[in-house]
């Protein structure tokens, strides 16, 4: 293959790398107006008047909004297709307001000085009611989140509104209770994970104007073009044939654009005023007033028999969601769905629980999706049976795992088509040194190196839900115009996705122009989540690929006098086998858009797959504690990846690094807290610290291939699965090192300090 | 107030209010690339520099420039360039928005260290922060750059 699987560079590198205005900010008119949100104070309260006639007032304002000026169609922000799972839980500006951060009116002026001024200008004057901000409360607490009699969910959640449950979800095979009692070792653990920011580094953006026809266009930083006109379409009460979403380069994304942040606002600014308008939510609204990660409390029940064979689990979990549903039955049940499957030794297993309303930012999508949360209860469950049975984790995981061409109890007999996991251990193993590191060795200076392990899956798009499609167009000069919706936001998929191209139609990448995305031109996408963009998209655009080789074939063959079947095409000439004649492509094209009874050819394909094979990872953690004081560095982090076949080495490999940094920060040092009243503590990086060049240690990667016998040349996904291992993997390295089991992340020096004095108590 | 500043080796006269900050200040004059990714000096985006050294913009007021050169990268184009080429064959350009205020501080490291060790170039580059590439990357590329280590 002369591009898949090479290390080639980004078709946009040189322009982002060195500061070419391409991003939404650059791009938005000079004279736009400036977007400002009021953010609620208070966690739960209800609006009793606003007044806003000073703001109004002043020079240089062009309007302000309040709940009395919106639509009143409640919707959900979550990008996902229609109908969306998510609750329509939201109005653009509601009277009551849910959580610190809360939007309570629009404000929009010539410049951002004005904007500010008139912020201060508002008064409001709340009734205030007590919050709900420790969702272990949430079920049945007298404060009632969501008492609007217009809530709408598309289908059958389990929302219990009155009681602040959001979504239920019950998923079971066999009778664990029973399977349970005939095992001979039950471990159960509750384990905590924490909400965590997305921490991209260009914050939510939007820019919106009336274009020459009187249409609406708004140009964003997000992952989900497509959704975000559907939102808007619903809550601003505009047919979507006037909107218009368009996304530049984007800063940035893992997950959090995928809920449509800021556009609505921007949006509604423009309608009311007819000018064009922008918002820039500055890092503190980033951190304070989008999402963050679902925080779980997972209960994990686990039964082995005495040779190691894993034949029950029961995973018990609870999301807090916060103010607003976005994403929260969704990301409940892939808590589930990515670690049931994982081993497949089981007789019975359940999974099941609540995703409640609490007074705290909303939760939404992030890297990992659940899967995140679920892998470091089950890994570190299972790291923990290792021990009981005095076993090796790595052999202990060999004997268990799912292995290609095996089903499980709840893949319903569907057969799992790749997977080099069992080899990604053997490997991860000898490149961490694991014979030798093994649990641990002391140091001369008093401090304890030890190594812990985990291993995870996830998915590759939305089996039977989300479908792609691309479009590949034939030009006249011979060049090919690559036509996508999805959303490079760094990742490198536009070149990855015209790698796919070049191979099918055996070009080089220099001829293949990218565009991506703008809902007027680009083919239908959902967007860039769910691990979905090499392995949806990058289908589609090689199914579309080859329809144009098919096209070009037939149409060449025309001009050769030949059957279609008798020419051959090298990618630059098209030949005819037995009369030797032949059409370069350049000609053929110009042939094809030329006179009458012609046509420009344009190769199509709409894909969506009936399953979501999982990417693997082994990750292995190097850890040097200080036992006296708890303190922990992370020395070393092996991974080793199951991407199926690799499309790009590098970028593949930076996924993978950038990934597991994402997990060191989740495992070590992120965590989105609260005060008592419900005011976000960590609203800024001095307090949210995400991982410096200095706290990550060296990350090696490695890769082990399997072929996807469903996905483009045999690939699945990797975006996400790269988060997953580096709590349970720290955690194991820990507890390794210094003999105490952190059940709660972040792993801090504090709480090891504490979980080792209260050891010591009961030694 | 007015200050007269030479950005990128161009004298300019600019009116600045007293509490404007520099990152402000550039971007109005088209400096696209000077981003403000923070507001408390945490990430690095926004590092230009003030005669010659890597200087956060969001944190400096504007009239501070006056009377000196501030250079942001537009105004080392080549360099950055080739640096960016380094960044693009490791594929740790990613998302490219914190790349700019990266790419200034790794030329003035280059001005600044010789012969750094992993160490001295991490601690170097600690103040830019990135989500994307996990780090591994940008050092791979700055190694490379600066002919150093293997």
């Amino acid at each position: 293959m002369k591009y898949i699987g090479k290390a080639i560079a980004k078709t946009d590198a040189i322009a982002i790398s060195t500061g070419q205005p391409v991003y939404t900010e650059d791009l938005a008119a000079p004279n736009a107006l400036v977007v400002k949100i009021l953010h609620s104070p208070h966690a739960f309260a209800r609006i009793k008047s606003i007044d806003t006639a000073k703001a109004r007032a002043l020079q240089g304002v062009a309007c302000i909004l309040t709940h009395k000026d919106v639509p009143q169609v409640r919707f959900t922000l979550a990008g996902q297709s229609y109908p969306e799972p998510s609750p329509y839980d939201r109005l653009i500006l509601d009277p009551v307001v849910r959580y610190v951060g809360d939007e309570v009116a629009i404000i929009a002026a010539a410049d951002e000085r004005t904007a500010n001024a008139a912020m201060k200008l508002i008064k409001v004057e709340y009734e205030v009611f007590e919050p709900v901000l420790d969702f272990e409360q949430a079920i049945g607490h007298s404060s009632v989140i969501h008492a609007e009699a217009d809530l709408h969910c598309n289908f059958d959640i389990g929302m219990d509104a009155s009681r602040n449950i959001c979504t239920s979800h019950k998923i079971e095979v066999g009778d664990v209770e029973q399977e349970l009692k005939n095992c001979d070792i039950v471990l159960e653990e509750t384990y905590y994970t924490q909400a965590q920011a997305h921490a991209m580094m260009e914050t939510y953006r939007a820019f919106s104007y009336l274009d020459h026809t009187g249409r609406l266009v708004v140009m964003s930083s997000t992952q989900i073009p497509f959704h975000v006109r559907r939102q808007l379409a619903r809550a601003l009460g505009l047919p979507a044939s006037k909107i218009r979403v368009i996304k530049p380069r984007i800063g940035g994304g893992f997950g959090g654009k995928q809920t449509g942040a800021v556009e609505v606002f921007a949006a509604l600014v423009t309608l009311r005023t007819g000018q064009p308008a922008r918002i820039i939510y500055d890092r503190t609204e980033t951190f304070s007033a989008t999402t963050s990660r679902h925080a779980m409390r997972i209960k994990v029940r686990l039964g082995a028999d005495k040779d190691g064979f894993i034949r029950a689990l029961d995973i018990e979990g609870l999301a807090d969601t916060g103010a607003y549903g976005e994403h929260a039955p969704t990301v409940f049940a892939v808590c589930g769905d990515k670690t049931l499957p994982l081993y497949n030794k089981t007789r019975a297993v359940r999974y099941h629980g609540h995703a409640v309303y609490t007074n705290k930012m909303p939760a939404g999508a992030l890297r990992g999706y659940g899967a995140t949360q679920g892998t470091f209860a089950l890994e570190s469950t299972v790291n923990k049976l290792a021990e009981k049975l005095s076993m090796d984790p790595a052999e202990l995981r060999l004997k268990n795992l799912i292995k290609e061409g095996e089903t499980c109890l709840v893949y319903n007999g569907k057969i799992l088509g790749s997977s080099a996991l069992d080899r990604c251990i053997e490997q991860g193993k000898k490149l961490i040194g694991w014979n030798e590191k093994y649990p641990r060795r002391e140091l001369a200076n008093g401090k304890v190196r030890a190594v812990g392990m985990a291993v995870t899956m996830q998915g590759s798009g939305i089996a039977g839900i989300d479908t792609a499609s691309a479009e590949i167009r034939l030009n006249d000069d011979g060049n090919y115009t690559l036509l996508i919706g999805s959303t490079d936001m760094g990742t490198g998929s536009d070149t990855v996705l015209a790698q796919v191209a070049a191979e099918v139609l055996e070009t080089s990448l220099d001829h293949i122009i990218v565009h991506a995305a703008d809902t007027d031109i680009s083919p239908y996408d959902p967007g860039s989540y769910a691990s979905s963009t090499a392995y949806v998209t990058g289908m589609a655009v090689a199914q579309a690929c080859e329809d144009l080789r098919r096209q070009i074939i037939s149409h060449a063959a025309k001009f050769l006098q030949a059957a279609p079947e008798q020419v051959e095409f090298n990618g630059e000439i098209i030949s005819a086998v037995d009369s030797g004649k032949s059409i370069s492509l350049a000609k053929l094209a110009e042939l094809m858009v030329l006179g009458a009874g012609n046509r420009q050819l344009v190769g199509t394909a709409t894909y969506g797959s009936p399953v979501s094979p999982p990417p693997f990872i082994a990750g292995f953690a190097e850890v040097e504690a200080d036992p006296e004081t708890g303190k922990i560095d992370l020395i070393n982090y092996v991974a080793v990846v199951d991407c199926g076949t690799v499309l790009n080495a590098n970028l593949a490999r930076i996924q993978v690094e950038g990934g597991i940094a994402q997990g060191i920060g989740m495992a070590m040092f992120e965590d989105v807290r609260y005060d008592e009243r419900g005011r976000m503590q960590t609203n800024n990086f001095m307090q949210y610290k995400i991982p410096c060049r200095q706290d990550v240690g060296n990350i090696t990667v490695a890769f082990e291939a399997s072929y996807e016998p469903t996905g483009p040349f045999g690939a699945k996904s990797i975006g996400e699965v790269v988060i997953n291992t580096p709590p349970p993997a720290i955690a194991h390295a820990v507890y390794n090192a210094v003999g105490v089991s952190i059940t709660s992340l972040p792993i801090t020096p504090e709480k090891v300090f504490m979980a080792k004095q209260s050891l010591k108590k009961t030694q | 107030m007015q200050i007269k500043v030479i950005i990128n080796n161009r004298p300019v006269t600019l009116d600045v209010k007293p509490d404007d900050f520099l990152v402000d200040t550039l971007r109005k004059q088209g400096l696209y690339s000077v981003r403000r990714g923070c507001d408390t000096a945490c990430c690095g985006l926004c590092t230009v520099w003030l005669d010659g050294r890597p200087t956060l913009s969001c944190s400096t007021l504007s009239f501070r420039a006056h009377g000196k050169t501030v250079t942001t990268i537009e105004g080392v184009r080549t360099e950055a360039e080739e640096f960016a080429r380094f960044m693009a064959a490791e594929g740790a350009d990613q998302c490219g928005y914190c790349s700019p205020g990266f790419i200034m501080t790794v030329l003035a490291m280059k001005n600044e260290l010789s012969n750094p060790t992993d160490a001295d170039i991490n601690h170097y580059l600690t103040g830019n922060l990135c989500r994307c590439t996990g780090y591994q990357g940008q050092l791979r590329a700055v190694k490379k750059y600066l002919g150093v280590g293997s």
